[in-house]
């Protein structure tokens, strides 16, 4: 029988560890579980869940910080901060759906400890440079801080750092404090037809490096832009490039006429404006293309964008893909047949390693066999992989939390 | 100050450990005569001296690694040494320690703008990658006022900013991956060009780490294009918490500029004195804010900040018309150090955050404090992030004096953390502060923090006696106390 606990005190989250060490019984942590998908499959019989462990504690909009428990829903957080016309820079993306969760679910703190950011990370930061400070469980039952309210803070080592995209296997969250940034007055994205992989990674560098100042810089092939939700991307019936401006109204309707000739001189143009360019964003940061077919595995590739249309050209070859780039070709999003040899870990992490530059490959969905199966974040050198494992242990020394998350060896 | 004890054994062994050091760094990278030695005697933090037992200066990573794992062997401490420009006496020497200096890794391995990164060697000085990119039309953003003379090694152990961190973020935003080396000789390769760790974030926990956790001997940084245009706008207010409230309606107008500092009466009056840069005088605070992006969007910002500090009472605006004007701007605030140190036998520099709108009580405990201390204070702030550098105007000559400072300085620092702010912005706690880390933190908070350091540094050789007031063996670190037992709170809710 599984044992679920909801505290709703720091208190309770150190007992409940304390219970877990004494008991010998590890613990599963969970926001919402929304994102339960990602990681090794992890069975087991107790779970300790966040999500009463609510509420906006601090918020001073002239600060430029919020702390927030760390079950608050996401959407909570954002509409609060929409009231006083700022937002999270780092773009959080709902990956509910992804994993056939509704939307909407995410806590704060399964998106930090996730370090999950959307398609604004490559010019603003991941959550990770937005987590100013943690107040946090650890595997040995005790409530630490680190950090602060301030965004200029040398105090210490960071842990808010490690913490982030940790995954749950270092410590609980209960508390996280944000910084925050004005929302965009004016946000417009202009759009290139018909460019192939190669040409569109080079269109998004050049744009990149500009003075332009694009907030988000995605490529889809033609069969993924076809399942867009926006018509002007679907009806294409080509691949999109898509780049976007966001700030005062003057400078963006100046940028994004500078970019239509940058994009222009390459190809057909088009500009979505206001709901369009939303709806088209919230989709590349969901992974929306990819929403469908939930037997697919999918994978998530961080590399050099120089190395990234050389590495998919590779996949491609030899495996039934499809894919498309974020992050001015930084990120890519592959979503591979399911009958594909170990979910594709073998082709993906090859052709990552044939490129030479570097990065790494998350398989982001998979089965709970598959994932229990082939690793599912990058493998590491044997050296990195050590000192993870003693960080691991310095915190979570009998591997009470969440032990397998990450690698087999109780990570 | 309390050091640790220095291990005699380790003294009698000088000459044995200078030998071997030899082995490993020919010719001139291994110094053991003592006039030599002197040089390396301090750091920006010039209050606390201590002559190190040697130095070397390896030029390759694998000579860094053979000394630190002859060093682990030897149960000998290390401390590592950028340009020795810290203000947190974190590269000071150890008597029976060994500094390894990292001035001889100088160099830009390569610039990609493809991938809009430059790979660069520790030693490095920060402004030589933006001048190496410049005619490019690229920079590196953090820009500390030490920037003609600081290492980016530095950089990344300190975790430094700069006037453009408000828009463009501190080092650890800026970077994208290191070598580094641990104590006991691995070499290690966290991030590259790609974004994001594949695992633990090890990087962000190596930014800002003071050199306690590994000695770092590349860098990947981020380059960024320079921004089409920039302007500046001086503004002159009757009182300190007019500044401040214009501060807080830039922020709170959605406005973030490229920089926002300010100067309080004795800064502006030092600065001008020292570079003539026309600052006006008859104001008791100067903010200068500079807006940076396209043409169109920073003439508009202009208007709009322009309007802001007058809505705040401002006495005085100018507006740069040109570049040399926009520099000018900057001249007085860039020596603003130095300024202040013409003013005064010594000074002494502060470094605590603050939530922004708690300027003007900061300020106002100041003059009570100086009053308290009979000694002057100057204050310039990276007034966009709540950055405080109060300069405490002191004469090391006067018996006694430069305690009662330190005292001040403490004071200052304790407040900042009452007031909901911290202990260091950016020169880090290194010696410095480190017997104040208690104001900050519980016993707990700092004890995990020292666990991390078990993980890198298990033996606790890599600089020792910075950062935490109290060193506690990893084995007693480790231990653990399991009640065994029932759930202490048995209505906990279960589902
Ligand atoms: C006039 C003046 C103005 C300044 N202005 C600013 C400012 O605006 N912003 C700011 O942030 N700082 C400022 N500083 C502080 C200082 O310049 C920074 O902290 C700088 O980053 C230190 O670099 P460094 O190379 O001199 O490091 P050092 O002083 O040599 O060392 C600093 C610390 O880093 C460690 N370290 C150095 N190199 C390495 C390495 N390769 N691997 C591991 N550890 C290493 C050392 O052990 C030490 O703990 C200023 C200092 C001065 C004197």
């Amino acid at each position: 029988m599984s044992t679920q606990f909801r505290p709703t005190e720091d208190t309770q989250v150190c007992d409940v560890v304390a219970w877990a060490l004494s008991d010998g019984t590890p613990l599963e942590i969970v926001g919402h579980g929304t994102k339960s998908g990602i990681g090794r499959t992890v069975n087991l019989s107790a779970t300790l869940e966040t999500g009463d462990l609510t509420g906006i504690t601090y918020y001073e909009p002239s600060e430029l910080a919020l702390t927030a428990r760390a079950g608050t829903p996401l959407a909570d957080i954002e509409a609060k901060l929409a009231e006083n016309q700022q937002q999270l820079a780092f773009e959080p993306p709902d990956l509910g759906p992804l994993f056939g969760a509704p939307a909407g679910q995410a806590t704060i703190g399964g998106i930090v400890g996730c370090n999950l950011s959307g398609p604004r990370r490559v010019k603003a930061g991941a959550a990770r440079d937005h987590f100013l400070g943690v107040n946090a469980v650890s595997g040995r039952g005790e409530l630490f801080k680190s950090g602060g309210r301030v965004v200029k803070n040398v105090s210490g080592y960071d842990l808010c750092k490690v913490l982030a995209g940790s995954y749950g296997t270092l410590a609980v969250l209960t508390d996280v404090t944000l910084k925050v940034l004005p929302a965009p007055e004016k946000t417009r994205t202009v759009l290139a037809f018909g460019l192939d992989d190669a040409a569109a990674v080079r269109a998004m560098g050049e744009a990149a490096r500009s003075t332009l100042e694009p907030s988000a810089l995605a490529h889809m092939p033609k069969p993924v832009a076809t399942g867009s939700d926006v018509s002007y991307v679907a009806q294409a019936d080509a691949s999109v490039t898509a780049i976007r401006v966001e700030g005062t109204e003057q400078s963006v309707l100046y940028r994004c006429e500078r970019l239509r000739e940058l994009l222009g001189a390459l190809a057909s143009v088009e500009e979505l404006h206001g709901h369009n360019s939303a709806t088209l964003w919230r989709g590349i940061g969901n992974v929306g293309p990819f929403v469908a077919r939930p037997d697919r595995p999918v994978w998530r590739l961080s590399v050099p964008p120089s190395a990234a249309s050389a590495i998919v050209n590779e996949i491609d070859g030899v495996c039934e893909a499809d894919w498309y780039y974020d992050w001015a070709g930084g990120l890519i999003w592959l979503a591979v047949d399911p009958g594909t040899e170990d979910g594709g870990a073998s082709i993906v992490r090859g052709a990552l390693a044939h490129a030479g530059q570097g990065g790494h490959a998350t398989l982001v969905r998979g089965d709970a066999e598959l994932r229990a199966r082939v690793p599912v974040f990058q493998p590491q050198s044997a050296p990195l992989a050590a000192l993870s494992a003693r960080l691991k242990a310095q915190f979570d020394p009998q591997g009470v939390l969440n032990p397998g998350r990450m690698v087999t060896e109780g990570r | 100050m309390q050091m640790p004890e220095p291990d005699r054994q380790v003294i009698a062994a000088r000459d044995d450990l200078i030998g071997a050091l030899r082995a490993i760094v020919p010719g001139e990278g291994v110094i053991a005569d003592s006039d030599e030695l002197s040089a390396y005697e301090t750091d920006g933090l010039t209050a606390y001296k201590m002559r190190p037992m040697v130095v070397v200066l390896p030029e390759t990573t694998g000579q860094v690694a053979d000394i630190l794992k002859l060093c682990a062997d030897r149960r000998v401490k290390v401390v590592p040494r950028g340009a020795g420009t810290g203000l947190s006496g974190g590269a000071l020497p150890l008597a029976d320690g060994v500094t390894l200096g990292l001035g001889k890794f100088n160099q830009i391995l390569e610039i990609d703008y493809d991938n809009r990164c430059a790979v660069v060697q520790p030693g490095v000085t920060n402004l030589a990658i933006s001048q190496a990119v410049d005619q490019d039309g690229y920079y590196y953003a953090p820009d500390p006022s030490s920037q003609i003379a600081c290492s980016i090694g530095g950089n990344v152990a300190e975790n430094s900013g700069g006037v453009h961190c408000l828009k463009y973020g501190v080092t650890t935003n800026n970077i994208l991956g290191i070598e580094m080396v641990t104590m006991d000789g691995e070499v290690l390769r966290l991030g590259g060009r790609h974004l994001d760790a594949e695992g633990y974030d090890l990087l962000g926990i190596m930014t800002g780490s003071e050199g306690l956790l590994g000695v770092i001997t590349e860098i990947t940084v981020r380059i960024l294009t320079k921004p089409e245009t920039a302007r500046a706008l001086l503004i002159g207010f009757p009182s300190v918490e007019a500044g401040g409230a214009c501060v807080a309606g830039v922020i709170e107008a959605g406005i973030i500029p490229g920089g926002m500092e300010m100067m309080d009466k004795a800064a502006i009056h030092a600065a001008e004195d020292f570079c003539h840069a026309g600052y006006p005088l008859d104001v008791e605070s100067l903010l200068i804010v500079e807006l940076d992006g396209p043409q169109v969007e920073v003439d508009g910002l202009i208007e709009t900040v322009s309007e802001i500090a007058k809505s705040c009472g401002a006495i005085s605006v100018r507006v740069s018309e040109s570049d040399e004007e926009r520099q000018r701007f900057w001249l007085g605030r860039k020596a603003a150090f130095p300024a202040v140190g013409r003013i005064s036998p010594d000074y002494y520099c502060m470094d605590g955050t603050i939530p922004r709108k708690r300027l003007p009580d900061i300020l106002k405990a100041m003059s009570e404090l100086s009053k308290k201390y009979d000694l002057r204070v100057a204050n310039v702030f990276h007034a966009g992030d709540g950055n405080l550098h109060p300069l405490i105007l002191y004469d090391a000559n006067n018996p006694g004096e430069l305690e009662k400072t330190e005292e001040f300085g403490a004071e200052i620092l304790k407040l900042c953390v009452e007031m909901g702010g911290v202990l260091s912005g950016e020169h880090g706690i290194g010696v410095e502060k480190r017997d104040l880390m208690g104001a900050m933190f519980n016993e707990i908070d700092l004890n995990q923090q020292q666990r991390v350091k078990c993980a890198f540094d298990p033996e606790g050789l890599l600089n020792p006696g910075k950062v935490f007031p109290e060193l506690h063996r990893c084995a007693e670190l480790g231990k653990m106390h399991v009640h065994h037992g029932k759930l202490p709170f048995p209505d906990l809710p279960r589902f």
